[in-house]
């Protein structure tokens, strides 16, 4: 049970609920936006967060779209990893969105949800920013599209009231040669040690990495050391290990040598399987 | 655009019958249906959506009603184990392969198998039945059990 009141809100266009959104700043009144509500409602019962109000965005039909349009895939923030993964349209985000929580809570969580959650793996992100996704967002100032890595650094920076319409992903990530792994401590289900997701551009491999950092990222200096063919695994892997942009993380799952350990074992399986063409 | 504020009377689609209950727009889901409905199929677990319990079906899909809030449900067909009214295959695969022990999890499980059924009318891949079952939680382990139960719903329909 959730032990306080809020106000429900469920706008038909993005207007509307920006319009609600400024209105109830303008009182001094926190106010979310709401798709699938895992996190919310778990914050809302432990206390974490005391919203006078919640937004449910998933009635406005731009959020909703997940189809191909103009050389592009868009998928609309509502959309949840299990209508991804069954669309069955973007081979490395259903690999992605297929690990992440179980396949019932995947019925429920949404992409803008896993993008922007306070969880900080965000395992979403990864296909998206190896693919040079735009994301379109609505807010109190109108709609701006832009590069989803202009706004993607660490977590979604977002401006107050902004909240995610679509993600609109090129085609030629649709059908590239993709790898995803994801290794955990214990369970199958679980947070990640290291996550790992791979896509070839141009004969190049692209790599984007979950929680070997404290947050999400791709790196190109990472890349550009891992695809150095003259070199051995071993002097790539190591190379690319230096280039982390912050130190190893560490907590109750594993610690910063444990995941570096898998991280660069992981690495080093991904690089062989690019060379035997197993990806 | 639909408003919420203070106590109000939503309507509902469960298990085929359309129902008007008086709800706060942040109770959940479980509570509305245990509480107000007397549907107390779907069990109060974890309510963190790790133990699958709670799981119910929207739609058609399985959803833990312990993360989804009572208005969120209008206008979607919500299916409780009630609702298989005893005759679902999975119910008595249930019983044939002893796939439960203390109960506790029974309801979560009926329902996420049901799920898979309806989603998946042929035997799918045992990957699949993996994934799907990897949602729910028994205590007791009888995880075997609910394994051959599954085998069971589809070789007998």
């Amino acid at each position: 049970m959730i032990p306080f009141n809020f106000i429900y809100y469920r706008p038909d266009s993005l207007q509307e609920a920006a319009d609600i959104y400024s209105t109830l700043q303008s009182k001094g009144q926190k106010a979310v936006y709401f798709a699938g509500g895992s996190e919310i409602i778990t914050m809302c019962r432990t206390g974490s967060i005391q919203p006078k109000a919640v937004i449910d965005i998933k009635n406005i039909p731009e959020c909703g779209l997940l189809s191909l349009y103009n050389q592009k895939l868009q998928i609309g923030s509502v959309c949840t990893l299990n209508q991804i993964s069954e669309s069955k349209l973007f081979p490395l985000m259903r690999l992605a969105c297929g690990r992440i929580a179980d396949h019932t809570n995947q019925c429920r969580i949404t992409l803008g949800g896993n993008l922007c959650g306070s969880i900080i793996y965000r395992e979403t992100s990864l296909p998206l920013l190896l693919a040079d996704a735009e994301i379109t967002l609505y807010g109190p100032e109108g709609e701006r599209t832009v590069p989803l890595r202009s706004v993607f650094y660490q977590c979604m920076q977002l401006k107050p009231g902004e909240m995610i319409v679509q993600v609109q992903i090129p085609v030629w990530a649709l059908s590239a040669r993709h790898y995803h792994i994801k290794k955990t401590a214990n369970e199958k289900i679980d947070y990640p040690l290291v996550s790992v997701a791979a896509i070839c551009k141009d004969s190049k491999l692209r790599l984007a990495f979950s929680g070997i950092c404290s947050y999400p990222f791709r790196s190109e200096q990472m890349e550009s050391a891992l695809n150095q063919q003259t070199k051995s695994f071993e002097e790539r892997v190591k190379q690319a290990a230096e280039l982390l942009p912050e130190p190893v993380y560490a907590d109750a799952e594993g610690s910063g040598e444990y995941r570096l350990f898998v991280f660069k074992n992981t690495l080093r399986q991904l690089l062989e399987d690019w060379d035997n063409g197993k990806i | 655009m639909v408003k919420y504020e203070g106590k109000v009377v939503i309507a509902l689609q469960v298990n085929g019958e359309a129902h008007e209950v008086a709800v706060r727009p942040s109770d959940l889901l479980l509570d509305v249906l245990r509480e107000q409905l007397g549907l107390t199929a779907a069990k109060p677990g974890c309510l963190n959506g790790d133990c699958g319990a709670c799981t119910i079906m929207l739609d058609g899909w399985p959803v833990k009603s312990c993360l989804m809030l009572a208005v969120e449900a209008e206008g979607h067909v919500v299916l409780t184990v009630e609702g298989l009214n005893g005759t679902a295959p999975i119910q008595k695969a249930f019983v044939d392969a002893d796939a439960f022990q203390c109960g506790y999890c029974t309801s979560g499980f009926l329902m996420v198998c049901h799920a898979l059924k309806t989603q998946n009318p042929l035997m799918p891949k045992e990957n699949i039945i993996e994934e799907w079952l990897q949602s729910n939680l028994c205590r007791c382990t009888g995880y075997q059990e609910i394994r051959r139960a599954v085998r069971l719903m589809y070789e007998s329909t």
